[in-house]
């Protein structure tokens, strides 16, 4: 073991240099190119920055459409999920506490029309998305707040939506803050 | 849900498309032909100079595994006494604590081992320093530790009769020059144009739509997450590991995670064929690995996509799935493949939780983890799966009453103890150490630790068992995924499952290495009429069955008080 000791230490000095080091340096300098600058994308919104594009924000109030459940109360200083098991009794109790405050907030909507998504919590808990259909079914609430057609609403959300990949991998989504951001900007 | 599907189905088309002239590419920088990245020969001249290191010394399979456990040590000192005292030494924005001594502990042996199972959460219990100049400096060099191991078998397969099995750090350096460093860069860079962070900034101050200021962890991610899949480490960045919005941006770097983690483990297997010029060989193994991921596969997927059955009960439409701990971008098929690709190959990088997956699922992925030899981590996959294909020899052998033979050496019974002892370890690990938790779980549940035993458990009945047992099995496969539900930041896990994540890691290299080794030092006997032909179907379907049924006599018992009991009172 001994004539390995000594190799053995000094690799790894260099190593650590140039894989702790020059590695994510040389990253970061080319970030400064990218979308964000290595920041990670920022959305602003008359003339303020008002997010990250990627990091779902919390908003109480029905006038907006509102993101998935989180664990973390949409905390992005932390992440994390429940970690609950499709079965446990204290989990499920959550869920109809969801389901029922659901109901409470948008009352035109059937239960069977709500998305599983709305009522459960997200895996980082700063889920930036909805599905089209999580996000159609908040628009009788918000269209009654606000005083505009559900049409337009809808049209909103569609003009919103993200397609599949090269309309052919994964799935649709609609960003919850760009939307939020639009509908602010109607009228 | 079709173009769910189709997202699954072209990103392991991708993986086959690139693994292929990767696996040209490994076996020309080992058989040391001319390459591409012949310009890096300058540096690895540097850095063997400053080192004292002779490159060309050939060396026997005791003096690579010499070279390799005191180089581990080394970098196992180091992390611990840097995690330890991380919040006295520089690039710490955020003024994160130092680990106590059984979590540094925990922590570098978990990365040491290519496991990166984490008892912390990335925002708040290491440093940028700490993330990168031990954690991603682990994560490269512990991939090329397996990946040297691996290339050292692949030598004693290939000669007739020999001890000289090349140069550990030369194999070992050029894993990283050659292969690691190089497509890490290309991952990375894919990531940062897709808005993954890489910049030094700490947290920022965000003041949302609502007027709620919230401060961002950011950090320079995309580095990180390149080698934490390619190297198949696994862990994450931020606490929420590849679901985090920063560390999984959207579909394509959804995409480009999912390949990267099984790029290597699938061209070594391609390697193999071509390095010993027995691609038939080669052929056979790759089939039959993919023939069990896919076994692992459809269930899981099914399982995610049907959604969970209570909350069907409650009158809920599920028609993206079983959304709980998941999210929208990647949705229910996505995370199921992810699921049982991260299990199968050791990553253990999760895009949605474990945890809250159907019972099921959560069954494919302990049975990936237990099998840990379709495809298998980087390097050590192969080495697994050599294990199983010895005891498949033998037993072929005693059925038609021949010494047995593989490659052209006989097998003997020094050999065979040694993949016997192998093939039960880990068992002896896993379920030992589970028997452990729950006697104490049992017997001192208000012990006073950090969390005490009856706050362990983050849901109740045969799931609560089945976190204790996946926490066991993810630290002997060295996995590093968790039920992470499990209150695990405490002294009893911290120590239990560093001493399992050695074990683990170590035994299962040194054994292969050892067979490898002394099978290659033997007299070369010449193929006849009589000799199993190791390249068949049959032989295939062999081995095939040696792990089924191995892995069914260990670990059923422990699964029905589990996954299956939970999965039938639902």
């Amino acid at each position: 073991m001994k004539k390995y000791l000594w190799p053995s230490v000094k690799l790894t000095l260099l190593l650590v240099v140039l894989l702790g080091g020059l590695y994510p340096l040389f990253i970061a300098g080319v970030a400064k190119m990218a979308p964000g600058k290595g920041d990670g994308i920022k959305v602003t919104h008359n003339g303020r920055v008002v997010g990250y594009e990627n990091i779902a924000q919390k908003f109480s109030d029905d006038k907006y459409f509102q993101p998935r459940p989180s664990t973390v109360d949409y905390n992005a200083a932390g992440s994390g999920g429940s970690n609950k098991a499709a079965g446990n009794p204290d989990y499920l109790k959550t869920v109809q506490e969801r389901i029922d405050s659901f109901m409470v907030h948008n009352p035109d909507v059937k239960k069977e029309n709500i998305p599983a998504e709305l009522v459960t919590a997200s895996a980082s808990g700063l889920d930036p998305h909805l599905t089209p259909a999580a996000a159609y079914v908040q628009v009788p609430r918000v269209a009654k707040l606000r005083g505009i057609p559900a049409d337009k609403l809808k049209q909103l959300i569609d003009a919103n939506t993200q397609g599949p990949l090269m309309g052919l991998f994964g799935l649709s989504t609609v960003n919850v803050l760009k939307l939020n951001i639009a509908l602010d900007d109607m009228k | 849900m079709t173009t769910e599907i189709l997202g699954v189905i072209a990103t392991y088309g991708i993986t086959l498309l690139l693994a292929w002239p990767l696996s040209r590419y490994i076996v020309k920088v080992f058989r040391g032909e001319r390459t591409w990245s012949d310009f890096m020969a300058p540096l690895e001249r540097l850095f063997f100079k400053i080192s004292g290191i002779n490159p060309k010394e050939e060396m026997n399979w005791k003096e690579h595994l010499k070279a390799l456990l005191t180089i581990n040590l080394v970098w196992f000192v180091y992390a611990f006494f840097a995690l330890f005292f991380q919040d006295k030494l520089p690039l710490n924005p955020d003024g994160n604590p130092g680990q106590s001594a059984d979590l540094a502990f925990n922590t570098a042996i978990s990365f040491v081992v290519n496991c990166n199972l984490q008892h912390y959460s990335g925002e708040t219990g290491v440093t940028y320093f700490t993330q990168l100049f031990v954690l991603a400096f682990l994560q490269f060099v512990s991939a090329a530790t397996g990946i040297a191991a691996l290339i050292v078998v692949f030598k004693a397969m290939k000669e007739k009769t020999t001890t000289k099995l090349g140069n550990f750090w030369d194999i070992f350096l050029k894993t990283i020059t050659r292969i690691l460093l190089p497509i890490s860069i290309v991952i990375a860079l894919i990531f940062v144009f897709n808005g993954m962070p890489a910049s030094y900034a700490g947290k920022e101050a965000i003041v949302t739509m609502q007027g709620d200021t919230v401060n961002v962890s950011h950090g320079p991610v995309a580095g990180f997450v390149a080698i934490k899949h390619l190297g198949t480490n696994g862990g994450g960045w931020f606490g929420a590991n590849s679901a985090h919005p920063l560390e999984n941006p959207n579909y394509v770097t959804w995409m480009t995670e999912m390949v990267a983690q099984v790029l290597i483990p699938i061209a070594m297997v391609f390697a193999l064929g071509m390095f010993i010029q027995r691609k038939k060989f080669a052929m056979v193994i790759f089939g039959i690995m993919t023939i069990g991921m896919i076994c692992l596969l459809i269930p899981s997927m099914q399982q995610e996509m049907a959604g969970n059955p209570a909350i069907a009960h409650m009158g809920i439409q599920q028609a993206t799935g079983a959304m709980e701990g998941k999210e929208v971008r990647f949705g229910a098929a996505a995370t199921g493949y992810w699921s049982t690709v991260t299990t199968i190959i050791s990553t253990g990088s999760v895009c949605g939780w474990h945890d809250s997956t159907m019972p099921m699922t959560g069954m494919m992925q302990l049975l990936g983890m237990m099998l840990n030899c379709f495809y298998g981590g980087c390097g050590v996959g192969i080495l697994n799966y050599y294990i199983f294909i010895i005891i498949a020899v033998f037993i072929s052998g005693l059925m038609v009453g021949r010494t047995p033979e593989f490659m052209g050496h006989k097998l003997e019974a020094r050999e065979v103890k040694i993949a016997a002892i192998i093939t039960l370890l880990s068992p002896f690990l896993i379920l030992a150490g589970t028997a452990l938790s729950s006697w104490v779980l049992s017997h001192h549940p208000d012990a006073n630790w950090a969390v005490k035993p009856s706050a362990w458990l983050n849901n109740p009945g045969y799931h609560g068992f089945s976190e204790m047992l996946y926490e066991y099995t993810s630290a002997n496969a060295n996995n590093g995924s968790g039920f992470e539900g499990l209150g695990d930041g405490n002294v009893f896990w911290n120590v239990s499952t560093g001493f399992i994540l050695i074990l683990g890691r170590f035994l299962p290299i040194i054994g292969p290495v050892a067979i490898a080794g002394l099978m290659a030092s033997k007299k070369y006997i010449p193929e006849s009429a009589g000799t199993l032909k190791t390249d068949s179907l049959t032989f295939g379907a062999m081995t095939f069955a040696v792990i089924v049924i191995l892995t069914a006599l260990s670990y059923f018992p422990a699964l029905a008080l589990g996954p299956i009991a939970e999965y039938f009172s639902l």
